[in-house]
């Protein structure tokens, strides 16, 4: 996410782009690459929890006799993903694949996508709620951060011009053409990304962490009203596993666009926080 | 940029994903055998038991109405026990059947059935939450824990209360363990009766524990004694409970 500093790094730069401006701050890089590891592990050892029950459910109860909304499972020779009433066959990747040393697996998710490899549900859970903790951490440090330096102001919140439906279709003209930003134009996060980055961080982040706190027996005691707002324990789950997967292709579309915008640039920018503004063509 | 590079680019990233994947796997795996890893996974436990403790106080689990009943409430863990004696009490309708309740307590109990039915009781429908990710609504009668440890008159030094049970897997015996605050917490019954019948065999009779803000695990049936203590150190392997011990499941399992 972006800082921009723009009285300092302002000096000889061209319109035309070219030049070097230090665009990410050292709290926002920070945290970037903590929540790249801390979420890639609470997805991991998230997807070793759902393989111990690998059903999902709307309302307050729902186990084995219940019939559920979303099933992974396997019936002899195949795999399936079971959604309302469409099955689809995924053998070999959920539900019945191979191990690394060839042998069936009949669990939902392989091992190459959960922590651990193996069937653990404690250790999965020793990760999961550890780390949850680190990502509390890191999220209530960026939200006092961001909020005090101007970064959520500054950065993400988009100005009403960009508001505008004919600016965004623009933008998204642009971008299905594959058209970025150049020159000084680049120095600002698009509407489209202030968009995704506010959608992520005030709608599905606290979505996860509700849910997640929701499937707590504990918490359900000490706050009640979470299981009014979500409908269930078992709602909140496949809430919990619903705003998980956006989070995953929220993952994907952000390492496409990385690469398409130029990966070395991008990438040294979330590390150095140096970020050379795109040429404009001649 | 050039088709060369960006196909060469692709390449590299795809093989990198792949490859870093797998570190990644092997990393964590390796991760999760080392001690001190281990240790520094176990602070979310430390965390959620304090910080939960804090923001729940003394507050009480949703009770939910006949309506929200599951139709079939599955069982889990042993579905009957195999010990002689268990079978010997159960072939009688556990008219022979003896709480014992000892430990850090002035007056050792050994209760009836009927005399546990004889003290206060309280009937709440509440959701059991298994460790797995289901859960299941039912409705336990039974006597509140606090009545049978102020019976016994529980000693101050007591910290923990250990509850024996009559299954075991593969010749261990199933126990659990919760603190002072869960077992002086009025929903934490010794259920006796389940969905207005007798507590059947596969939810744990003749006595089973209901202790509503911890996952299902930690609701230990078939109880036959409740010991009072004041370290489970001493107790099977020192972890607090079966699974605690044999499968590294946290002790606290409000979350």
């Amino acid at each position: 996410m972006s800082d921009v500093e723009s009285s300092a790094a302002h000096q000889g730069t061209s319109e035309r782009g070219g030049s070097l401006i230090y665009r990410h701050r050292v709290s926002t890089r920070l945290w970037h690459w903590t929540n790249a590891v801390v979420l890639l592990v609470m997805l991991m050892s998230g997807l070793m929890i759902f393989n111990a029950h690998p059903h999902l459910y709307w309302g307050q109860y729902g186990a084995n006799p219940d019939t559920p909304w979303l099933e992974i499972g396997s019936s002899g020779d195949r795999g399936f993903l079971k959604i309302g009433d469409l099955t689809i066959d995924t053998t070999g990747v959920l539900g019945l694949w191979r191990g690394p040393n060839g042998q069936l697996q009949q669990r939902a998710f392989p091992s190459w996508a959960t922590i651990p490899s193996s069937y653990n549900l404690a250790v999965s859970r020793l990760w999961h709620l550890t780390f949850a903790w680190l990502f509390a951490g890191g999220l209530a440090l960026y939200a006092i951060w961001s909020l005090f330096n101007g970064h959520l102001r500054r950065d993400l919140l988009p100005r009403t011009a960009e508001l505008k439906p004919g600016h965004i279709l623009q933008e998204v003209k642009h971008h299905a053409t594959l058209r970025f930003a150049k020159g000084e134009a680049a120095r600002n996060f698009n509407v489209l990304q202030k968009l995704t980055y506010l959608v992520v961080l005030v709608v599905l982040i606290p979505l996860m962490i509700l849910t997640g706190l929701t499937m707590s027996p504990a918490i359900d005691a000490a706050w009640p009203w979470l299981l009014d707002l979500f409908g269930g324990r078992q709602s909140a789950r496949s809430i919990h596993f619903i705003v998980a997967f956006l989070l995953v292709l929220f993952f994907i579309v952000h390492i496409v666009m990385v690469v398409l915008a130029g990966p070395i640039n991008e990438v040294r920018s979330m590390i150095t926080g140096r970020f050379r503004l795109p040429k404009e063509r001649p | 940029m050039t088709q060369k590079s960006f196909l060469s680019r692709r390449r590299f990233l795809t093989s990198f994903a792949v490859g870093g994947s797998a570190a990644l796997v092997a990393g964590c795996d390796a991760l999760s055998r080392s001690p001190t890893f281990r240790e520094f996974l176990g602070t979310g436990e430390w965390l959620n038991y304090r910080i939960q403790r804090l923001v729940g106080g003394a507050a009480l689990a949703r009770e939910y109405t006949e309506a929200d009943l599951s139709p079939n409430f599955r069982t889990n863990g042993n579905s009957r026990p195999r010990s002689n004696e268990w079978n010997r009490l159960a072939a009688a309708d556990f008219v022979d059947y003896r709480l014992t309740v000892d430990g850090l307590v002035e007056e050792p109990q050994s209760l009836s059935l009927a005399e546990l039915r004889s003290m206060p009781s309280r009937t709440q429908i509440t959701r059991h939450d298994c460790v797995e990710g289901w859960s299941a609504i039912g409705k336990w009668t039974g006597v509140p824990l606090s009545a049978v440890l102020d019976r016994a008159r529980l000693s101050d030094r007591a910290r923990f209360i250990v509850f024996h049970c009559a299954d075991d897997f593969r010749g261990t015996s199933y126990y659990e363990s919760i603190d002072i605050v869960d077992a002086f917490h009025p929903q934490t019954i010794l259920a006796y009766g389940m969905n207005d019948g007798i507590l059947p065999t596969g939810h744990g009779a003749p006595l089973r524990l209901r202790v509503e803000r911890q996952l299902g695990y930690k609701q230990a049936k078939f109880i036959t004694r409740i010991e009072a203590v004041d370290s489970l150190s001493d107790i099977g392997r020192g972890r607090g409970g079966y699974w605690e011990d044999v499968g590294s499941y946290n002790w606290y399992a409000g979350i």
